[in-house]
């Protein structure tokens, strides 16, 4: 089963609320998640790891480094979904 | 240049008998006992020998916030709690960050995040291996995450001596004050290791209490029927303060830091030395850094964790500093209450002893039947009155590795 763009952001947004605290208001498309939502890179990897099990996707670590923001996250994981 | 005079102006504390420590403190005047049968599946699915343990009466993930709590493990998060405690209790003093230290110490560690760990490798292969796994179980974690929640940059460190370990690190605490590092340093200890393995563990060596059909009277310290100890968890934070400091600002004063000894037995990796000569010697040089004399204490809160040999072994090495009169001196067994904290229980008996010279009277010993003629402590089942005059204590805590570390306080 596929999830639509919309899906993957609002399961995105749970995990970085959830690994975080940031509200999920703030989750959007646009946001970088260094600059904006302030996500150090152990943050990240827990989010990169929780995000392949919650999506069913694998998410290689050279290409972390790529999804500067939620939007890339979010193009990534739809694109690549089984 | 004049020794600083240590002043204690702040305590924490989240034990089996109290989410707080003045909680913990009203339970153990009262006779509470925090042990409890274990309602966890896998106290049946693995048969342990032993089914009950003094968990802590609040979960600390209740208190923390969600993102803090689950990067912490469980030992972290008690000294958190026990630390934002003592913290907010000695009025968030106001120190540079350079003049603030953190000694906080484990006996064990991470012990949760490591086999959690274990289980998700096995289950889920290395992927899923969480990134704050190491950061998570490292021995250090609480001392490293106090240092990052207060501010503190003067040093942030754990000691690991197992049982005497946070004994040990309020005696570090007091060196490094005293030797001009810090103006303020949180001290304390922390555990949370009742898990099948430690549980199994323990049970191989023979060192629990078996009473798993009684679990609140199981751990009774001097009783010659005693035969082991409980396990329990929690933690407990102390605000330690040259008292120049605290007199600047004001603060409140429960007591001093008078003294303190470290020494090693260098006899068996888990049993004491018979005639407890290192565990003297502790004694001996923890009162005389607090320029005292056997005839100066009035309170001891001892060790005595309810085995079969520990606790004679105690009386021994009392028996040799203190002389005959150590059988009319005031002393109280707590972990009759509380079970054992391991690395936290030092902590934890520093605050009772504190407070027991606070209040002029010696918390109970519960669970006492019939007293054990080699054990001839002056335990009580009752709180017993120490006098108005003042007051002078020892809290000991002894180790597996041969650890001993006795501290000293003084009434204020």
């Amino acid at each position: 089963m596929a999830f639509s763009n919309d899906e993957v952001l609002a399961g995105l947004a749970e995990l970085i609320t959830d690994e975080t605290g940031i509200s999920a208001d703030e989750v959007a498309l646009e946001k970088s998640f260094t600059d904006d939502l302030d996500i150090d890179s152990i943050s990240m990897m827990t989010i990169v790891v929780n995000a392949e099990e919650k999506f069913g996707v694998t998410i290689p670590d050279d290409e972390v480094k790529n999804l500067k923001t939620v939007g890339d996250a979010v193009t990534f994981i739809t694109s690549n979904q089984a | 240049m004049s020794t600083p005079r240590i002043a204690i102006t702040g305590i924490g504390a989240s034990s089996p008998i109290g989410g707080t420590a003045s909680e913990s403190w009203s339970a153990l005047l009262a006779g509470e006992s925090g042990a409890r049968s274990l309602e966890y599946d896998w106290v049946e699915q693995y048969q342990l020998p032993v089914t009950f343990a003094a968990e802590a009466k609040v979960r600390p993930d209740t208190v923390l916030e969600r993102p803090v709590a689950k990067r912490l493990d469980p030992a972290s998060q008690f000294a958190l709690v026990a630390a934002m405690e003592a913290w907010a209790d000695a009025g968030s003093p106001d120190v540079e960050p350079e003049r603030l230290g953190v000694d906080f110490a484990t006996g064990i560690g991470g012990v949760w995040t490591l086999l959690d760990a274990w289980d998700t490798l096995r289950e889920k292969g290395p992927r899923r291996v969480m990134p704050m796994t190491v950061p998570m179980l490292m021995p250090n974690a609480a001392a490293g995450n106090l240092s990052l929640h207060f501010g503190a940059r003067a040093y942030a460190r754990t000691v690991a001596s197992a049982c005497a370990s946070s004994t040990e690190s309020i005696v570090n605490a007091l060196e490094h004050i005293r030797a001009g590092y810090a103006d303020v340093v949180i001290a304390g200890g922390t555990e949370s290791a009742i898990h099948p393995i430690t549980l199994a563990a323990f049970s191989s060596m023979q060192a629990l209490s078996r009473r798993n059909d009684s679990p609140e009277t199981a751990s009774r310290p001097g009783s010659i029927d005693r035969d082991g100890f409980v396990m329990a968890e929690g933690a407990a934070a102390l605000i330690l303060e040259t008292e120049d400091h605290a007199r600047a600002r004001g603060a409140k004063i429960y007591g001093y830091v008078v003294g303190g000894g470290v020494t090693a037995d260098s006899h068996h990796i888990t049993a004491n030395d018979p005639e407890g000569r290192g565990a003297a010697r502790a004694v001996q040089q923890a009162l005389e850094m607090a320029d005292a004399s056997p005839e100066d204490v009035t309170h001891i809160n001892a060790h005595a964790t309810s085995t079969p040999v520990g606790d004679p072994n105690e009386y021994q090495a009392l028996l040799s500093v203190f002389g005959p009169r150590v059988d009319d001196i005031p002393l109280s067994a707590t972990k009759a209450s509380t079970g054992h904290l391991l690395g936290g229980t030092g902590a934890l008996e520093g605050i009772f002893t504190v407070l027991a010279l606070r209040d002029r009277v010696a918390p109970p010993t519960i669970n006492l039947t019939e007293r054990d003629p080699e054990v001839p402590f002056a335990f009580s089942g009752t709180p017993v009155d120490l006098g108005a005059g003042d007051q002078l204590a020892i809290s000991n805590s002894f180790g597996f590795g041969g650890h001993n570390a006795v501290v000293a306080f003084a009434s204020a």
